[in-house]
């Protein structure tokens, strides 16, 4: 955990957008304050199953301690000004970076936009990662990612062809806002480096998913096509679609891209009689009589486990999967090789699986290696050892319920 | 074409090389929207994703696809076959000059061709380079073949997407490419703060597989702290209870769908409160949702008889509103929801005309200038948008080899013919 070694980052910030940004910098030795407060804390803490044993705690949550591991836990209530609005100031004089996700506006109102924070520390970067952007007609307008899902077109793209859309798990967007904050920060850390300058970014999670859907934009754009939901179908495979296999709701996925391909995989399947029929034989065939080609398909599959069906044709060179539930992927052999969980202990919680960075540094190994802080946790520490308040002031704005 | 003055990007000082197929072009693109100086290396002839569409006046042409146009750009291009020894050696006298290179082979082609991570260090200490693949360099899938159904499906994503009686389900356009693309893009930053405090490249090793697992939030750990399996539910939320109970999310409107749900919290407070009143004004509350003591719902006690009894009356008003009537009053009545927007309606959005997000990028190839999606993000200082269409093949040969490198054009025209690049 050396790369980010002695960068400072402060979240005035809850939920998925701004905390995963900081979690992904934490999980590479960056010091990540979180900053709350018990007159509100993280709405994950207190609006978002699960909670362990299904008891409700601020210290409970799943959620939570997936986006804050590697943290230190501060609490400011906000709306003690000024008292408060000096803490944050000097909060963020101490900080490299500041992380914020309230609706645009908020940090004006509370006195600590970037422009205030910027009197105190001129090289300040600091990043405001919301739904829509700080600016434009519709910037106040609040809303959770899972619904800004729909508005930036994904949840049109899943589903059946005339049926309605399907839901994408959880706020989708904020996480792909997520990768483009982090990117945002750590290009804006080297241009300081080299020029001294801070910056403010203003990232709208609207504006990130749509980079995702560039080609189709531009097929709307240029050839007024209109991109719509088609299931498990592709244009450039035949057969592509999920399976059913042995057991109980188990499902296995396999495409098929090449005519080379379709033999091999026929092969694979043991010629069948069908197989050879031409209403099969090229991929435009096939693409004719998809419904009866996965029917058949379907048939074959059902008799093996998905795990027999993905080991069998990967042999064969064929592309295919298991469909791994949220049980299989703590014990998917990959993920588990990588590994992709590191288990610690948490007071509340007990034994807790926290995620691992997608990407693995050769030199410097990633955390997590500190389970997620609880509420105020380090408010001791952080307030007296790190930005050097004396025992007199700290006392003083603890008995305020400033730092509360 | 719009003028390459890419010097106002905050990364403008830094190379990228870029031999990444489409599980890795937005890392390439990211970069090169924050200003680095990115060449796509391709294979003579031309990337195998340039077949991809859809593309330009719905004609299959390597030079048209949107696929390309859309996750290329901010690259310059070049040609060069890795498997020749002449054009091994055009690379590492590329990569002694690169700050990032990234790629998408199978694990260990590579250290086949001695361009590994170990020979590129050797000759590039400071190189970072980025490898890119469905489930990592090592480990018992690390040489499994995979498109974005498997990616999807391994991730455990598509457990969670579709209905309950039907197959499990990805989304219709690709997502595990650019999600993997931007994830890795991350990952090589990361690398690069470390390289430019101690001077040392790394390898960063990104596993597509890995980089879906924040697809779907939080879903795993249901199981993880209560042994629960989130299952996919159609178009109804789940895991917002301790009950069980699920609520709707898309509802039918008059031209579409709407993405509504009814939340706890303060938020899903006002937005109850707030629709009950919209409603009313229409005559169409029912008395017990007039009465509902809104400050006293919470969410996640809620039973499934009571959300039905609640959603019944909201999906009759739905019913009769468009999906841009309810966008509009969802943004003054300060509710939660919005439509199931297709592109058309993305394009409509005056939220993206006021920001300045559409960039018109210039083709002169094909005489026509196009909007794009542009900037990922404003900066105060620096910018980060297209500074340049995507390359067509080998448009950059000249460019990069001979001024670059120096190669003179005689033998230029010679590698050509050897099919070098």
């Amino acid at each position: 955990m050396e790369a980010l070694k002695g960068v400072k980052i402060v979240e005035f910030a809850a939920f998925a957008a701004g905390p995963a940004v900081g979690k992904h910098l934490a999980d590479h030795g960056a010091t990540v304050v979180h900053v709350e407060s018990r007159v509100r804390p993280d709405g994950f803490r207190t609006h978002y199953p699960p909670y362990k044993d299904n008891i409700h705690g601020l210290n409970r949550s799943g959620l939570f301690a997936l986006c804050n591991n590697d943290k230190l836990d501060i609490t400011l209530n906000l709306k003690k000004a000024p008292k408060a609005t000096e803490l944050a100031k000097k909060i963020a004089a101490w900080a490299d970076v500041v992380i914020e996700n309230f609706s645009p506006g908020t940090m004006a109102r509370l006195g600590i936009d970037y422009e205030a924070l910027k009197q105190a520390k001129p090289e300040l970067i600091m990043l405001s990662t919301s739904n829509l952007g700080q600016s434009g007609p519709h910037a106040h307008h609040a809303g959770f990612g899972s619904q800004l899902s729909s508005l930036a077109g994904f949840t049109h793209l899943t589903g059946y062809p005339g049926g309605s859309p399907q839901i994408l798990y959880g706020p989708y967007i904020d996480y792909i806002a997520v990768a483009y904050g982090a990117a945002a920060i750590l290009a804006a850390l080297d241009y300081r480096r080299r020029t001294g300058r801070g910056n403010y970014i203003d990232t709208a999670q609207y504006e990130t998913g749509l980079q995702y859907l560039a080609p189709i934009l531009l097929d709307y754009k240029v050839n007024g096509a209109v991109a719509d939901r088609n299931a498990n179908r592709d244009p450039q495979a035949a057969p592509h679609g999920a399976y059913p296999c042995e057991g109980d709701d188990n499902w296995c996925v396999l495409s098929v891209h090449t005519e080379g391909e379709w033999r091999t995989f026929c092969e694979a399947m043991g010629s069948p009689a069908w197989s050879a029929d031409k209403k099969f034989a090229t991929h435009a065939a096939r693409k004719e009589n998809e419904n009866d080609l996965d029917r058949r398909i379907g048939e074959w599959t059902c008799g093996f486990t998905p795990r027999e069906i993905m080991e069998k044709l990967q042999d064969a060179g064929i592309r295919a999967g298991v469909v791994n539930t949220m049980k299989d992927v703590y014990t998917d052999p990959q993920l588990a090789q990588r590994p992709q969980w590191v288990e610690l202990e948490h007071p509340e919680i007990g034994k807790m699986h926290y995620q691992r960075p997608p990407f693995l540094l050769s030199k410097t190994p990633p955390g997590p290696s500190k389970r997620d802080p609880l509420l105020a946790e380090h408010n001791d520490y952080f307030y007296k050892e790190l930005l050097g308040l004396s025992e007199e002031e700290y006392r003083q704005l603890v008995e305020e319920q400033v730092i509360y | 074409m719009s003028s390459d003055n890419r010097s106002a990007g905050l990364l403008a000082p830094f190379r990228v090389l870029d031999l990444a197929d489409e599980l890795g072009f937005l890392c390439g693109k990211i970069l090169g929207d924050l200003g680095a100086d990115v060449i796509k290396i391709e294979r003579p002839g031309g990337d195998a994703a340039r077949r991809l569409g859809p593309f330009y006046g719905n004609r299959p042409d390597p030079e048209k696809s949107l696929y390309w146009f859309g996750f290329n750009n901010n690259k310059r291009g070049i040609t060069l076959n890795l498997e020749s020894a002449k054009g091994r050696q055009l690379f590492s006298q590329l990569a002694v000059k690169a700050d990032f290179i990234i790629d998408t082979f199978p694990p260990g082609y590579l250290d086949s061709l001695a361009l590994g991570y170990a020979a590129l260090s050797r000759i590039n200490p400071r190189v970072i380079l980025t490898s890119i693949t469905p489930f990592g360099q090592t480990g018992p899938y690390s040489q499994f073949k995979a498109s974005d159904i498997e990616i999807m499906a391994l991730s455990g994503c598509m457990s969670l997407t579709g209905d309950p009686d039907r197959p499990p389900l990805r989304v219709t356009f690709p997502q595990s490419y650019v999600w993997t693309g931007s994830y890795a893009a991350m990952g090589a930053l990361i690398a690069h703060h470390y390289r430019e405090r101690t001077g040392e490249g790394q390898h960063v090793d990104v596993s597509a597989q890995a980089c879906l697992l924040w697809a779907f939030s939080h879903a795993h750990t249901f199981w993880d702290l209560n042994r629960q399996v989130e299952k996919r539910a159609g178009s109804f939320m789940t895991g917002r209870t301790i009950t069980g109970a699920k609520m709707r999310v898309f509802w039918p409107c008059k031209d579409g769908y709407l993405n509504f749900i009814i939340y706890g919290g303060e938020a899903g407070r006002r937005t109850n409160q707030a629709l009950v009143q919209w409603m009313d004004s229409k005559g169409m509350a029912p008395e017990f949702l007039k009465q509902k003591d809104w400050k006293s719902f919470d969410i996640a006690q809620v039973t499934q008889a009571e959300i039905d009894r609640m959603e019944e009356p909201i999906a009759h008003f739905f019913a009769a509103i468009t999906k841009a009537e309810f966008f509009k009053e969802v943004v003054q009545r300060e509710m939660l929801g919005y439509p199931v927007a297709s592109v058309k309606e993305i394009f409509a959005d005056p939220q993206h005309e006021a920001r300045g997000f559409w960039q018109k990028v210039e083709h002169p190839e094909l005489k026509a200038s196009i909007d794009y999606p542009g900037g990922f993000t404003k900066f105060a200082q620096g910018a980060c948008q297209i500074w340049r269409r995507a390359p067509l093949i080998g448009e950059h040969n000249q460019e990069v080899y001979g001024e670059d490198l120096g190669v003179p054009s005689s033998e230029l025209s010679e590698l050509k013919r050897q099919g070098v690049i």
